[in-house]
């Protein structure tokens, strides 16, 4: 499954409480629609902590990553790409360091 | 073509104090003694301005034999709650108690609870630290009220986590209990006397669902309920309330670290707030509310869109046990406001 409809399944299961999820598309802005509060956004930050291993900064909590299904998988996409490339800089710099 | 923008000031919120109180107690009058059919009122003090100023209130409609006061302290409440609301009592010369919630909460495993649910975010929190939540600055940018904890330990070191939403929850509902103890207390004396329960709280507060449902949002009737922060003041000061009361920044008292209002629920500066709430029930623009409140006009625009967010997210607090049909036969004219719940 793609991130975002990974995401997508998560806010129909969550939000959408089982109604037909059809209502909304995933670039619909979830604060025009009512869709999800502040307590939706702190459970949608947990589940890409879960998911995905990502933790996320206070400064990252706006509505620019967090609005939509679309914003989110955008959001999540750029976080495990900055994730790699910093993994790979660190081996880079510390190419002796084993894993215990 | 008239200069609207000139109009709009802090001024809008100016009561004729005199005239207000005088509506106020004739309502309640009208409502503990005919509505209710109650013989007077019972009121939980916490020597902050809108328990007081609604306790002035009933002691101007019902005469202070006939009023109650109930002070309500535990393990995290301030020594000035009761010194203050005792100062009040005295002002007032009406009848008071004090009931210890602290044993109650410990035997319902409230700060246990509160504690576990606390050591999610912050491991090492236990005996002799203290705690609050607290929200993030809305006119420095946030956008979403995320509640962070913020912790200090007994050597005075302060730790700030974003909480989980199981940890949030968990500290909520536990924290809950202090209302709703307090509130079946304020019940049993209402019971005792054939009183009824009178609810303070002011309109920021019921309009943004800052309550416990069937805790403190829980009441017989709620005299300040349509009044904003400014005016209960502007009443307070009227009354010839402890000027101490007065002066003293609000506080939800529920925390065991210092903790504003402002932080707790409503992260801006509560006449701001007032203002702002004032221009978006009036339909006031944004501009003419940024000028007179001395913000931008980003800053009013967020806030109303906050106010908005509240009011969606805590349509829940407000809702009245819902039912499958209408029970015709039970008839109780719901004059304001709603039935049940609150």
């Amino acid at each position: 499954m793609t991130i975002e409809k990974e995401v997508r399944s998560f806010v129909v299961d969550n939000f959408v409480f089982g109604q037909a999820d059809e209502t909304f598309s995933n670039t619909d802005s979830f604060l025009e629609k009512g869709l999800i509060d502040s307590m939706g956004i702190l459970t949608l930050v947990e589940f890409v902590r879960e998911k995905y291993s990502l933790l996320v900064e206070d400064e990252e909590l706006v509505p620019e990553n967090w609005d939509s299904v679309q914003r989110i998988a955008d959001f999540v996409e750029r976080k495990l790409g900055e994730d790699m490339v910093t993994s790979t800089v660190a081996s880079a710099i510390e190419p002796e360091k084993q894993p215990a | 073509m008239m200069n609207i923008a000139t109009e709009f000031s802090r001024d809008v919120l100016l009561l004729d104090a005199a005239a207000a109180v005088r509506e106020l107690a004739h309502s309640i009058r009208q409502t503990v003694l005919q509505n209710l059919r109650r013989r007077g009122a019972v009121v939980g003090l916490s020597g902050g301005v809108d328990s007081s100023v609604t306790a002035a209130l009933c002691v101007q409609a019902l005469g202070k034999e006939r009023v109650f006061g109930v002070f309500m302290p535990e393990k995290d409440s301030s020594d000035d709650s009761l010194t203050l609301g005792r100062l009040l009592a005295e002002r007032l010369g009406i009848p008071t108690v004090v009931e210890d919630i602290a044993p109650a909460l410990s035997a319902l495993g409230c700060y246990r609870r509160r504690d576990a649910s606390i050591r999610k975010v912050i491991p090492e929190y236990g005996p002799g630290w203290k705690s609050k939540i607290v929200l993030p600055d809305l006119l420095a940018g946030s956008y979403y009220s995320i509640y962070s904890i913020v912790a200090q330990s007994p050597a005075g070191e302060v730790h700030k986590k974003r909480l989980t939403p199981e940890a949030y929850l968990g500290v909520v509902a536990a924290t809950n209990f202090k209302q709703r103890t307090r509130k079946m207390l304020e019940y049993y004396h209402a019971d005792r006397l054939w009183y009824a329960v009178a609810g303070t709280p002011n309109r920021l507060e019921y309009a943004q669902g800052f309550f416990v449902k069937n805790g403190d949002g829980s009441a017989d009737f709620k005299p300040i309920a349509h009044l904003y922060k400014t005016q209960v003041y502007q009443l307070g000061w009227h009354l010839g309330l402890p000027e101490e009361i007065l002066r003293r920044p609000p506080t939800t008292d529920t925390y065991s670290m210092e903790q504003s209002q402002e932080e707790f629920f409503f992260s801006i500066r509560l006449e701001t707030l007032d203002l702002c709430l004032y221009g978006k029930n009036h339909g006031v623009n944004a501009a003419e509310v940024a000028a007179a409140a001395g913000l931008t006009v980003d800053q009013v625009r967020r806030i109303y869109s906050n106010i908005e967010a509240k009011l969606a997210s805590t349509r829940y607090q407000h809702m009245p046990p819902q039912l499958v049909e209408p029970v015709e036969e039970v008839s109780i004219q719901e004059s304001h406001g709603n039935a049940g719940g609150h």
